[in-house]
């Protein structure tokens, strides 16, 4: 090959590279493995990484069960190796797959327009509210206290160069957005308010009342979803101006935190200042039914910097898990789904709730609740670590005023078993918080 | 279509939408008994409760799996063959990479299990943070942006946070004519405004141009190296200095990082912050449009801006997220960013190893340029100057003949090939942005250049062959106008 180009050696093809920067070493990387070798090394990996023990961990990150159908699906080389959907008449699987994952997103929250994915849920959050900024004309964005705080500090980032002024508002005694501060705060100059239904403590928000709120002060409302199976038992945010929403818990493994798939969903009437890609149905030279990119108007290749976002890839290959999860369980088996979840977390309620204070009452709440403990979360965790049980989300980090506070999160793979061990090991906590000074076991972070 | 080698039609099934094989009763799933009481949902949730889901479908799972096998077929992927979409790197997908991503501790490991309990994830992290900051010769990294832009975006953020602790964030980016989109749009989402570079007639920086548009309001340049024609930037030394004397950032687009690992360090030739895309350089799936992932490295004196958290060494040797970080520019994410991707990113690492990775890189290179060789004279080669990773060609010569690049990239179809990048970069008229990776033999290559000659002698024998093509696929071209004028996004059921 070198011969046909009329090179003597392969470095003849580097000479443009100034000699003075080229490296002249091996990089310093660990030596070629192989397959065995990589196997080997990563396994370890594993084995030292949670162990699949049982854990009432949720907090913006779900573990249901995955139906073995959706790696066989997504492991197919058509799918997993092809890029965007540029070419339409070889990337058909593709774009339909979309298309049909865009109208269950449309069925499921309540939207009229559903885009193909957006990186998760804490990104789809912030540019929902850049949305809603360019859709009302207006800059200041309140934004729930009760939002995921990861998903707070994203849209923090994501606005400090938008000339976007940033108002919390602070939760009440149920869990829910404080409707009377939420009122005194909307003004004039207020482009949205986000929220998070189920929010952060697992407590379904009053949907309908804060649209009305915020339209009779021209405001939109962005509801986020982080826990979409909520949906199967939950009444849709259709009031709503856009859902920004977490695919995660539709099949996406939990992943270490990624790679996950958002979503943002909005009236039909706003689709020209949404980001991301999206896929519409066209005819082809024969009249033949197929699929497009379409709306490309408002992307970063044609508009450049004045495109609705930089968003390029998006998380295609796991809004195809979501889909096929979303396929598998449909009409009847997401809603019994969601209905275990819900039973699992109201059993687990009731139970650790003889053991501490189970806060925000007076409100439903989805599959996470708050309880709150006469001693820290953190030694609570250390000791059912020692149990091999991964305890709930403290809570001190980011809500210090809720005190010896945790979030704790069923679902349908909570076994009744785990949740009586937890139950044992609370009560225990309880007597010895009582019974001072103890042996501290080590604080596990 | 006789000389067609590399493709036959064949039979695929027809497939409708999801919804229109749905009916009442049918179902995919089971769950276990319910080992705790039955709850009254109404009760639970009163107003909250849901009624019904719509139109979602109830399908069997053999339905299922044929309809998701018969939608693949109708895909092109690597897997089938050379995918020369140029800028994208479309190089073969390691399994071993699929294989490691998927073991039970990583694929369920819950981004907020206690560290104690996360060792093997934080080893992962630390091991790719350390092997990405030898190749790129920079000194500190994040690895939370989830996909190219958004690295850009990270990147951006970092050298506005800098120059502001400086006293002045500053007004502009300046962007070359031949960047990607990504690049102006991300500047304005971290509040900058664009000002464009001009190439010169080598498809380089003007470095005069930019010397005269280089001043105290410029906050850096965002320059992708090699370039969008696949041309290195020979005089980045310059560059660098240009922008350095005046106070100003060379933020370097690490798209094309696959003609540069093993050979040359962004670090050692100036940069100050660059992103990487783990989906093109190091080789992880791009899934029909993602994930990616897109980690950002800089100079030491950038770091202090990172994202949180950072992974650090503990004094008691273990590893750990670090928070406390007053500097920072904030979240990007939520969690640690896609770390699925990082996993098998380092899989493909330790594959290859230093050895490996550099004869990767030459060899995508070697296939860019015999590519170069073998269809030059066929096709308008607009920029003479040499090639690296990819070669950029115009549609000049089939112009005349009213065949435009987008119509030989369809033909191309029917020959069996993905198209390459159609009308990019900007400053090429009809561009055809031809990027082979490192993976394709000299078979597939000499295949494609077959392909393009044969094309180019129909453009001037029968160019309505060409213009109409493609002519095997299960459609053929499809009308995006009317799919923008009036959107249909999505299916609706009966009312």
């Amino acid at each position: 090959m070198l011969r046909a180009i009329g090179a003597r050696s392969i470095d003849d093809l580097f000479a443009p590279i100034p000699t003075e920067y080229r490296l002249n070493r091996e990089l310093r990387l660990p030596r070629q493995m192989s397959e065995p070798e990589i196997l080997e090394w990563f396994q370890k990996c594993s084995r030292e990484n949670g162990k699949g023990l049982p854990s009432f961990l949720g907090a913006g990150a779900y573990h249901h069960y995955r139906p073995v159908v959706i790696d066989t699906i997504i492991s197919r080389g058509e799918f997993l190796t092809a890029y965007t959907p540029y070419q339409a008449e070889i990337s058909q699987g593709t774009l339909q797959s979309i298309f049909e994952f865009q109208t269950m997103i449309c069925e499921l929250t309540g939207m009229e327009v559903a885009n193909a994915s957006m990186y998760d849920g804490s990104t789809a959050t912030a540019e929902a509210a850049m949305m809603a900024m360019r859709v009302s004309g207006r800059r200041r964005v309140v934004m729930a206290r009760s939002v995921h705080p990861e998903y707070r500090e994203v849209l923090a980032t994501y606005g400090q160069h938008q000339d976007m002024p940033l108002t919390a508002v602070g939760f009440g005694e149920n869990g829910r957005v404080k409707m009377a501060e939420l009122e005194r705060i909307l003004g004039q100059d207020c482009a949205c308010i986000v929220v998070q239904s189920p929010n952060f403590f697992g407590t379904i928000e009053d949907v309908p009342a804060l649209a009305e709120l915020a339209r009779s002060k021209g405001a939109l409302l962005v509801v986020a979803i982080a826990e979409a199976v909520s949906l199967g038992i939950v009444k849709p945010p259709a009031e709503a101006d856009i859902v920004a929403m977490e695919a995660q818990s539709f099949g996406v493994p939990l992943g270490f935190g990624g790679p996950y798939a958002g979503v943002i969903a909005t009236r039909e009437k706003y689709v020209r200042q949404m980001p991301g890609r999206l896929v519409g149905e066209t005819r082809d030279k024969h009249g033949k039914r197929g699929y497009v990119l379409t709306l490309a108007t408002r992307e970063q290749h044609i508009r450049r910097e004045k495109a609705t976002s930089n968003i390029c890839t998006n998380q295609a290959l796991i809004a195809l898990m979501a889909n096929v999860f979303m396929t598998v369980y449909g009409r009847e088996g997401l809603k019994e789904l969601a209905k275990q979840n819900l039973a699992k977390t109201a059993y687990a309620r009731q139970h650790f709730g003889r053991h501490g204070k189970a806060l925000f009452d007076g409100a439903p709440v989805f599959n996470e609740f708050v309880l709150q403990t006469v001693e820290d979360p953190y030694v609570i965790n250390s000791r059912l670590l020692e149990e091999n049980i991964v305890g709930g989300f403290p809570l001190k980090k980011f809500y210090p005023e809720l005190g010896n506070a945790a979030l704790w999160c069923c679902t349908e793979t909570t076994t009744r078993a785990s949740i009586d061990a937890v139950g044992a090991v609370l009560a225990r906590a309880q007597t010895a918080g009582k019974r001072r000074p103890e042996p501290e076991p080590e604080v596990v972070r | 279509m006789s000389q067609v080698k590399k493709a036959t039609r064949h039979v695929n099934q027809n497939e409708g939408l999801i919804f229109e094989k749905s009916s009442p009763g049918k179902a995919a799933w089971k769950l276990p008994p319910l080992d705790v009481p039955e709850v009254d949902t109404a009760d639970l949730l009163g107003e909250a409760e849901r009624a019904h889901l719509g139109h979602m479908p109830e399908v069997s799972e053999i339905e299922i799996i044929r309809h998701f096998t018969r939608l693949s077929t109708w895909n092109y992927a690597i897997d089938l063959g050379m995918y020369p979409l140029g800028s994208c790197t479309m190089k073969y997908n390691p399994r071993i990479n699929e294989a490691v991503s998927r073991f039970e501790g990583l694929a369920n490991g819950h981004p907020y299990q206690p560290e104690r309990i996360s060792l093997g994830a934080l080893r992962i992290l630390k091991t790719l943070t350390d092997c990405l900051l030898e190749i790129t010769g920079m000194q500190a990294i994040t690895l939370q942006p989830a996909a190219g832009a958004h690295g850009e975006l990270t990147g951006i953020l970092l050298v506005r946070a800098f120059l502001q602790k400086q006293g002045n964030p500053r007004k502009k980016i300046l962007i070359p004519d031949s960047a990607h989109g990504t690049n102006p749009a991300t500047a304005a989402m971290a509040g900058y405004a664009v000002e464009n570079l001009k190439s010169n007639s080598a498809g380089m920086v003007d470095v005069a141009s930019l010397a005269a548009q280089m001043n105290e309001d410029v906050a850096a340049l965002m320059l992708t190296n090699p370039n969008t024609l696949g041309v290195f930037e020979q005089e980045i030394h310059k560059i660098a200095d240009i922008l350095h004397g005046k106070g100003g950032l060379l933020y370097m687009d690490g798209a094309n990082m696959n003609a540069l690992v093993g050979k040359v360090r962004p670090g050692d030739f100036g940069v100050d912050v660059m992103h990487l895309n783990l989906h093109k350089t190091f080789s992880t799936p791009h899934g029909g449009g993602g994930p990616g992932s897109g980690p950002v490295a800089c100079k030491n004196f950038l770091e202090p801006f990172l994202p949180v958290p950072v992974i650090v060494t503990k004094a008691d040797g273990t590893l750990g997220f670090d928070y406390n970080r007053p500097q920072s520019i904030g979240r990007v994410r939520a969690f640690y960013g896609n770390f699925g991707m990082h996993v098998r990113a380092l899989a493909y690492i330790m594959a290859n190893g230093p050895d490996g990775l550099r004869q990767t890189t030459e060899d995508a290179v070697l296939n860019a340029n015999y590519i170069r060789k073998g269809l030059e004279g066929v096709y308008d080669l607009p920029y003479k100057t040499p090639t690296m990773h990819e070669v950029v060609f115009s549609d000049r010569v089939q112009a005349k003949k009213g065949v435009r690049t987008g119509d030989l990239a369809k033909r191309l179809i029917d020959y069996g090939f993905h198209p390459y990048t159609v009308s990019f970069p900007l400053i090429v008229p009809g561009a055809m942005m031809i990027e082979p990776t490192e993976s394709e033999s000299k078979e597939e290559l000499d295949l494609f250049v077959d392909a393009m000659k044969s094309i180019a002698e129909e453009c001037d024998k029968a160019p309505d062959v060409v213009l109409e093509a493609p002519h095997s696929t299960r459609v053929s071209r499809l009308d995006e106008v009317a799919a923008a004028r009036k959107p249909v996004l999505r299916w609706k059921g009966p009312a």
